[in-house]
């Protein structure tokens, strides 16, 4: 273990025969009162890989629906899937995503401790997420909710026909789900490190979901309360956010963006963190710049609090706000840039191999790129007039969530798999995927771009007949996406019961998740790790595969 | 671990995940205080809420604020305060490990913390048979109604969520005082005892807000 | 199916501006793209883990190098954002000689009435040439008054006044869209901008009926709400006259002044105690829940069209300025509530 970041005595041989997933017993009251952060996380990646088909389902309805205008679904059916689409994805697949399944499973591996600081919280977490998602489908099941993900006033509080306070209630509850784990993650970088284990030895995996936390606690109670006080409006007729009885509908969209702008970042950050693990491992260098993209995810978690309202430069906020936010916006455009070339330039001079979590990550550099690029144009004033609320809008934040997040979260649950099952996957079939995902997220996407420039508004269950050649290539390309989802479906589940036993560092990474067996014993470590150096300190030359 | 110790209560050991009692204390008072973080933020969107509806109609907020309690929300403003010393004085009860005041001054915090629902109770009572509850009860004339009922629809949001966590505070401490009474506290380990403490001032502090912006803001002026 | 297009039809002084800045940030995203994608591509051929290339003399000290791509990189986001937003200054920036067509959002067709009392449903008929200043609201939900071709849009928010302002620059006809989600049909919600020549323009003027125009409308409404019991000329009440009263400040009750524009007249109606003209009692009733979006813009259109009459017993000052004096700050200064 040459690359270890770690000494002290463990060199002896690694076999996962005391782990996780057979410790404590395989009972599923074992799973279900677990506190072990290792299966919480796993229940989590199950409960988000369900929300992700459900949510998925709903695209290809959409995407089926827009070939042939006025296409197959009535109205009313349109608006129900584009809403259980944006909800479901944007709650209950994106946000917990990355956090609360790689988060959660590495957050104590990577800073050498035991658990998370709150076990019992942590599982409390999943049970309100599922207890919200439950409600969110049922609310879909009896008749579904028509206001968009964004439930903008008066129309979600006075207008909608659908089920609105049922979708209030999931999101509310998903809300505290998220803030717990926040506040689990917040405690535990600062309260449970390792000793040597620095600020500036923490992995920026680690780093990222930290500022994700400070999002998710600080931004999440503004929507919470925002939603109840729709909730309330809706069902007593009574209220600040309808003109009709006095209120302002902008004061919902500002409350509103004040979360979900921040709330963008909590998709994303985490997405950062991911790719900063994966380049250096397979560049076999040291990140470039390490303290630079530390401390740009810190500084788009403090300047994302302060950009919301460049979503309402054409909802009648006044001159002088729309030149402050669209400052901001541009500034914070800044750090992701810089994030952008630190990890163009690890690669330079490395050695650099191509392995499947390798492609999804600079599939998630060139698509991140483009989603980032097209916000300055969303982020500039005049131009976000003509394409706002267009498709233009809808292809810049795929770019960025499915692009960049959903290409994280393969890339880290291609790399971290070995780790947590203990098992190889099928390489080939892996990078198949890879290539699917990133050329028919391409084929799906970026003809949105020219459809948004063109005029074609979103949320359209119809359109004017020049914009359906563009739509087809759209759902062509996602027809070719579906299938690069569908496929890790198969070669990972069959690598879980066929698949070649992994050692405890299969790409001999550095990083102390690698220093312990494969899968991991429940309480991590046998004995506490001690630190002595920075991450990432990957040798010049390519090491032999050890185990 | 000891069982042969002198005190009457056995050093506790830490849970599995911590190294250290002194660690396990360290995340339970940081984990509150990232709590709070959230709480302040929970009640600042509402209190946004109240400075735009107040900032548009200024007539009407004067007006139903003259129609608030000020008695009750006096009295109930001291019986919070007096409360808040009197958990930290458990708190200090605690912290040099003397077990029966520590419980029995969680006792009358529960106590004066039931006082102020009670209170609250009787206003909200009286609120209703004046017709000023919007949505379900609210029959108010004059050109001002409007900003009237506004008013309340925040003052009852406030006041609800508010109470909402009063009620959490009294089964917190209740909790708290019956460990506190078993022996569960020592002077090495009281932490249950000050994050109670740290949340119950929180809840205090809030209160702190709500009160003159209720109750004092619409009597000053003409 | 329709041919392959690119580019949507420029038909606005706006669009011509806009296609510019377009192309700038093209320009400048497709550099970076090409940057990185070259940098990525070039690293990922040369440096692949069994290539022999010399991998000596890395670059050691990153600061230097990371303090220069945040530097280039602000530079040039920041030369596009002040671009941005001047452009978007001047959208926000009627000319005081543009005509005014008032515009009304209701689930799902767009009510368009221009100054003389005609009206239109879902298309909107405009003057090849000439400014036209469109003030828009909603009467339910939050809509948006796209024109793809103008390269404009704002939303239609009920209980405000908004405006927007183009000058069309070729005739055609344009698709008109909804597009803020507004409920089932919000697909459907749109039609068109037709633009003609002048005279042609007059002419459509012409046939659609020698209606009353709507500042008439609005002063029969005047008389028919008891308006002009209090605010007319004969009146003993002590209430502001109205004359000569449209684009200029306004001093209030408590300190501060307020420009008398759409907004100021509407609320003036709805909440007569939110804002109080210094000097008068607050007596006047709210008309909220009985005066409906259309009446409301033709009492608003008559108030305006007192704006260069002088009252009696009011000191005539100068005339506030043109003949449709647009409020001046009708965006700049637009409320930020």
């Amino acid at each position: 273990m040459t690359t270890a970041t770690v000494t002290g005595k463990t060199d002896e041989p690694v076999v996962g025969t005391r782990n996780y997933l057979t410790e404590g017993g395989v009972t599923l009251r074992s799973w279900l009162l677990t506190r072990d952060h290792k299966r919480i996380a796993i229940l989590y990646t199950l409960s988000i890989t369900l929300f992700f088909f459900v949510g998925g389902a709903a695209a290809t309805l959409i995407r089926l629906n827009l070939v042939t205008p006025p296409g197959i679904f009535t109205p009313d059916v349109y608006n129900r899937l584009f809403t259980l689409h944006g909800i479901v994805m944007v709650w209950f697949f994106l946000i917990p995503s990355i956090p609360n399944t790689m988060g959660n499973f590495l957050i104590p591996l990577m800073i050498g401790a035991k658990d998370l600081a709150f076990p019992r919280l942590n599982l409390l977490s999943w049970y309100l997420y599922m207890a919200a998602g439950l409600l969110a489908l049922f609310a879909i099941v009896i008749g579904g909710v028509d206001t968009g993900w964004t439930f903008y006033t008066p129309f979600s509080s006075m207008y909608s026909n659908g089920y609105v306070v049922l979708a209030l209630a999931a999101v509310f509850t998903a809300g505290f789900s998220s803030i717990l784990t926040g506040l689990n993650f917040i405690v535990t970088t600062h309260r449970m490190r390792a000793p040597g284990m620095t600020w500036y030895r923490l992995p920026v995996f680690v780093w990222s979901n930290y500022a994700t936390s400070i999002i998710m606690v600080l931004a999440t109670p503004v929507l919470a309360i925002t939603l109840a006080l729709v909730a309330v409006e809706r069902l007593l007729q009574v209220g600040i956010f309808d003109p009709a009885l006095g209120g302002d509908p902008l004061l919902f969209q500002h409350l509103f963006w004040f979360y979900s702008h921040p709330a963008v970042y909590i998709m994303i950050l985490p997405g950062f963190g991911v790719i900063s693990e994966v380049v250096p491992c397979f560049a076999r260098k040291p990140l470039f710049g390490y303290k630079f993209v530390v401390w740009s995810s810190i500084t788009i978690s403090v300047i994302g609090f302060f950009v919301w309202a460049h979503h309402m430069f054409v909802a009648g906020i006044s001159l002088y706000a729309g030149l402050v936010f669209s400052l901001l916006s541009y500034v914070i455009a800044v750090p992701s840039a810089i994030k952008v070339f630190n990890w163009t330039a690890t690669l330079h001079k490395g050695w650099i191999s191509f392995d499947a979590p390798m492609l999804y990550a600079l599939g998630f550099i060139g698509l991140f790129t483009i989603g980032g690029l097209t916000g300055l144009f969303l982020a500039n004033l005049a131009f976000d007039v003509h394409v706002t609320d267009t498709y233009f809008v809808v292809a810049h934040f795929h770019y960025i969530m499915v692009g960049g997040m959903v290409s994280a979260y393969f890339a880290g649950l291609h790399y971290w798999w070995p780790k947590v099952t203990g098992r190889l996957y099928h390489e080939w079939w892996a990078r198949i995927a890879a290539l699917l995902i990133f050329f028919g997220f391409n084929l799906t996407f970026f003809p949105q771009f020219i459809l948004g420039y063109l005029g074609m508004q979103r949320r359209y269950f119809s359109y004017a007949p020049e914009f359906q050649l563009w739509n087809i290539f759209s759902s062509a390309g996602a027809s070719v996406l579906a299938v690069g989802y569908v496929l890790p479906f198969f070669y990972l589940g069959w690598s879980l019961f066929r698949g070649q036993r992994a050692g405890a560092n299969p790409w001999a990474a550095t990083g102390l998740e690698w220093q312990t067996s494969s899968p991991p014993p429940t309480h991590n470590f046998d004995r506490t790790p001690t630190v002595t150096r920075p991450p990432y300190q990957y040798r010049p030359e390519p090491e032999p595969q050890d185990v | 671990m000891s069982d042969a110790r002198r005190e009457p209560w056995p050093d506790p050991s830490p849970e599995p995940q911590y190294a250290t009692m002194a660690q396990q204390a360290e995340a339970a008072s940081f984990g509150m205080w990232v709590f709070l973080a959230t709480e302040v933020l929970f009640f600042g969107g509402m209190l946004l809420a109240y400075a735009w509806a107040r900032g548009s109609f200024p007539a009407g907020f004067a007006e139903a604020g003259r129609h608030t309690k000020i008695f009750i929300g006096s009295v109930n403003t001291v019986v919070l305060l007096t409360s808040s010393f009197t958990m930290a004085w458990a708190v200090n009860a605690a912290e040099h490990g003397r077990r029966r005041p520590t419980a029995w001054l969680l006792a009358a915090t529960a106590l004066l913390a039931l006082l102020f629902l009670a209170l609250k109770g009787v206003e909200y009572h009286q609120e209703w048979t004046e017709h000023l509850v919007p949505g379900l009860n609210f029959r108010e004339e004059g050109p001002n109604a409007h900003a009237v009922e506004l008013f309340y629809f925040l003052y009852f949001m406030l006041t609800g969520i508010h109470g909402i966590h009063v009620t959490i505070g009294i089964g917190l401490i209740a909790v708290t005082m019956v460990r506190a009474w078993r022996g569960a506290f020592s002077e090495r380990y009281y932490t249950p005892v000050e994050v109670t403490g740290l949340y119950w001032h929180f809840v205090d502090i809030v209160w702190i807000f709500l009160y003159p912006l209720i109750y004092l803001v619409g009597r000053s002026g003409p | 199916m329709g041919s392959m297009q690119i580019l949507p039809a420029t038909a606005s002084s706006h669009a011509a501006d806009m296609d510019w800045l377009f192309a700038a940030l093209v320009g400048t995203s497709g550099f970076i793209l090409l940057l990185v994608f070259g940098l990525m591509i070039t690293f990922c051929v040369r440096y692949r883990a069994n290539s022999k290339v010399e991998r000596g003399n890395r670059l050691g000290r990153t600061w230097r190098l990371e303090a220069a791509w945040t530097a280039a990189t602000f530079a040039a986001f920041l030369a596009l954002y002040f671009w941005g937003a001047d452009l978007y200054i001047r959208i926000h920036r009627p000319p005081p000689d543009a005509t005014d067509v008032y515009v009304v959002g209701k689930q799902w067709m767009w009510k368009i009435e221009h100054a003389g009392g005609q009206r239109e449903i879902d298309s909107l008929h405009v003057p090849v040439g000439r400014p036209v200043r469109l003030v828009l609201t909603s009467q339910d939900v939050i809509h948006d008054f796209a024109i793809p071709a103008f390269r404009i849009r704002q939303d239609a928010v009920p209980g405000r006044y908004e405006t927007l302002w183009f000058t069309p620059t070729e005739v055609g006809e344009y698709p008109l869209y909804c597009a803020e989600f507004c409920g089932t049909y919000h697909a459907r919600m749109g039609g068109s901008v037709v633009v003609m020549e002048p005279s042609d323009f007059q002419r459509w003027l012409d046939g659609q009926g020698a209606g009353p125009s709507l500042a008439q409308e609005g002063e029969a409404l005047f008389r028919q709400y008891g308006c002009s019991g209090c605010h007319g000329a004969a009146s003993t009440v002590h209430a502001p006259r109205l004359e000569g009263l449209f684009g200029r400040p306004v001093p209030l009750e408590g300190g501060g002044t307020v420009i008398a524009d759409d907004r100021y007249i509407r609320d003036s109606i709805l909440l007569p105690r939110s804002e109080i003209a210094a000097g008068y009692p607050p007596v006047m009733p709210s008309f909220a829940g009985q005066i409906g979006e259309d009446e409301l813009l033709k009492l608003v259109a008559y108030i305006k069209s007192l704006a260069d009459r002088t009252a009696g017993n009011t000191e005539a000052g100068p005339p506030a300025g043109g003949k449709q004096a647009g409020p001046p700050a009708g965006s700049a200064e637009k409320d930020a509530r």
